[in-house]
């Protein structure tokens, strides 16, 4: 069997695309078998949206205090699914990309991989491309859901869907970044005990639930990355317009936290 | 004999290196010096500092001083290419938790352009036994295994394996030490750490022993152990009387229970320890009425003589019980 083993030293690298793809593709078969990731990236989205949109708790996301009352006007549906997406991009981007670096980091992980010719930029490059790719599998299944529950992607105009995708990539990159700096300060564990909080928290303010809805505080919640990322995908998806103070409020964090990341982040 | 590529005689150069992990110096100028084409094996306590100079060695960390080439280059500027040209084997693994086996290997092997064939290396090491289970649930001994795999997958020029075989039972292990015998023969350079002196007896083309971050003797197998006298070891009924035995001998030798039922004739001058001493310790044992047990001659073993370099048997783990530790006080002499 190992006669055909080509043992001499020899060979290169692998072209960085090949690398980073191969990473991408691996930690991406990694998530899908994570039944807790799946819990959390798919199965609680899917909750959430059936729940906010076929049960009272509705109201909740719909009150008649915000935006004048007219997210109440809206089909409840359209109101509740761009903030559902906004919560798949948290799920992915921020609690699982946490966790999984967080015990990547635990387990010499980054320090072997960092040893092989992908290095630690590529290594990094793959875990986002796999973030976006597992995005993409959760609009498709969150997204086919909603039609199915009688969602207007276009009720706001052809410009809804490009902004509202500009919206999630913004978010992607805030929650990535902070992701990172989370995984790349704390113990695995803590890691674990905040993500999963933080997502739950989140999903509460601003994001899932409009900000409106905290009354007198929903100027300083809008500051928050999940308001932010609330707010521009229901400017997004309900208005089809480019919310741009959010936008910078993504922007602004995803900038803070990477530059926290690059003087913070230990590798092992 | 360099070329652009940092091509060196030496596989690895390493001269006063220091390391200070904040006030405890890990390595104090260790100097270190492995051969293409051959495994070199760096034995010692724990703690001597092994680790952290596999880690300086592969770019895991920065060296606070001396001098470190590894294949011409100097890791903390060369990293990429080095990561190409070399393989590692870290002590924590650093394998996936939630990933099949299989599924890590062929991540590693798609890092490199001209991989091994992963099935057959897979095969050789037995990793095809346990290739859908995720790493999680595997052995210590699997993940090694695994890990070795990862380490020897880019058919790198020079391995850094630190303990390889740690945990393996000896299928694994003869399987491990069959692979690096057969990478020493197509060329590829290794540097292993390892408590086990059988495994430096069996492939270790020169050994490096280390304490406390400094080398404390360097040479091959035979050049290590040929330095003491020669011996004659045996065993038999505790608290025989030597007086008549000392008497028979020859004064160029010296007659000792070294332990309670082992005795040592042990050479005054070389040679000393020649048939004859041999025939008369027989004999002597005849008279007694008992057989020299395992009666062997040779000089002292690799482990008696790491053990002296090091320090004795007080910092080394896993050593036997009941060794001299009087030896540290000749240490010196050899370094």
């Amino acid at each position: 069997m190992s006669a055909d083993l080509q043992l001499s030293p020899g060979g290169g690298a692998a072209p960085a695309t090949r690398r980073v793809l191969a990473q991408a593709r691996f930690e991406v078969s990694v998530l899908l078998r994570n039944g807790e990731q799946l819990l959390v990236s798919l199965v609680l989205p899917a909750l959430a949206l059936l729940a906010l949109a076929r049960t009272p708790l509705g109201g909740l996301v719909a009150p008649a205090s915000a935006a004048g009352g007219r997210l109440a006007e809206l089909p409840l549906i359209d109101v509740v699914t761009p903030g559902v997406l906004g919560l798949a991009v948290l799920s992915t981007a921020f609690t699982g990309q946490a966790i999984g670096l967080g015990f990547d980091r635990r387990y010499g992980v980054l320090r072997l991989m960092a040893t092989t010719p992908l290095g630690r930029s590529g290594l990094l490059a793959g875990k986002l491309l796999a973030v976006l790719v597992v995005e993409v599998l959760q609009v498709v299944v969150l997204g086919g859901l909603a039609l199915a529950l009688g969602w207007s992607p276009l009720a706001a105009g052809p410009a809804a869907l490009p902004l509202l995708g500009l919206a999630l990539l913004l978010g992607t990159a805030a929650f990535a970044a902070l992701a990172l700096l989370l995984a790349g300060t704390l113990r695995a564990e803590a890691v674990l005990a905040v993500a999963n909080l933080a997502w739950v928290l989140l999903a509460g303010a601003g994001l899932l639930v409009p900000r409106e809805v905290t009354g007198a505080l929903a100027p300083l919640v809008a500051v928050l990355p999940s308001a932010a990322l609330g707010d521009a995908v229901r400017a997004a998806a309900l208005d089809g317009s480019l919310a741009v103070v959010p936008c910078l409020v993504l922007l602004a964090w995803a900038a803070g936290a990477t530059a926290l990341v690059v003087r913070t982040f230990r590798w092992s | 004999m360099r070329t652009a590529r940092g091509d060196a005689a030496a596989a690895l150069v390493v001269r006063g290196l220091v390391k200070d992990y904040g006030r405890r110096r890990a390595l104090d100028g260790l100097d270190l010096e492995a051969a293409r084409g051959a495994v070199t094996a760096v034995l010692g306590p724990n703690g001597a500092g092994k680790t952290t100079l596999v880690e300086c060695c592969t770019g895991l960390r920065r060296p606070d001083g001396g001098q470190l080439e590894v294949l011409g280059l100097d890791p903390a500027r060369h990293g990429r290419e080095l990561a190409t040209r070399t393989g590692v084997l870290l002590q924590d693994g650093g394998l996936p938790n939630g990933a099949p086996a299989m599924a890590v290997l062929r991540l590693v092997a798609a890092q490199h352009s001209d991989p091994m064939d992963v099935g057959a290396l897979a095969g050789l090491l037995g990793v095809d036994a346990f290739a859908r289970t995720p790493v999680r649930r595997l052995s210590g001994g699997q993940r090694q295994r695994l890990a070795l795999a990862c380490a020897v997958v880019g058919r790198p020029e020079l391995a850094f394996l630190d303990e390889p075989s740690t945990g393996l039972d000896p299928h694994g292990r003869a399987a491990v030490w069959d692979l690096l015998e057969r990478l020493r023969a197509a060329g590829a350079s290794v540097l292993l750490t390892t408590h086990s002196m059988a495994e430096v007896e069996r492939l270790a083309d020169a050994v490096v022993v280390v304490r406390d971050g400094r080398t404390v003797a360097t040479g091959t197998v035979a050049e290590l152990t040929s330095s003491g006298p020669e011996v004659a070891r045996f065993g038999a009924t505790a608290g025989l009387p030597l007086a008549a035995l000392r008497t028979a001998l020859p004064t160029t030798v010296s007659a000792a229970e070294a332990a309670p039922g082992r005795y040592e004739v042990t050479a005054l001058e070389p040679g000393a320890v020649d048939p004859q001493v041999v025939a008369t310790v027989a004999s002597w044992c005849a008279s007694h009425g008992v057989l020299p047990e395992g009666l062997s001659v040779g000089r002292r073993s690799l482990e008696e003589v790491v053990l002296e370099l090091t320090g004795g048997p007080s910092t080394w783990d896993g050593a036997p019980e009941g060794r001299d530790p009087a030896g540290a006080a000749r240490a010196g002499a050899s370094r």
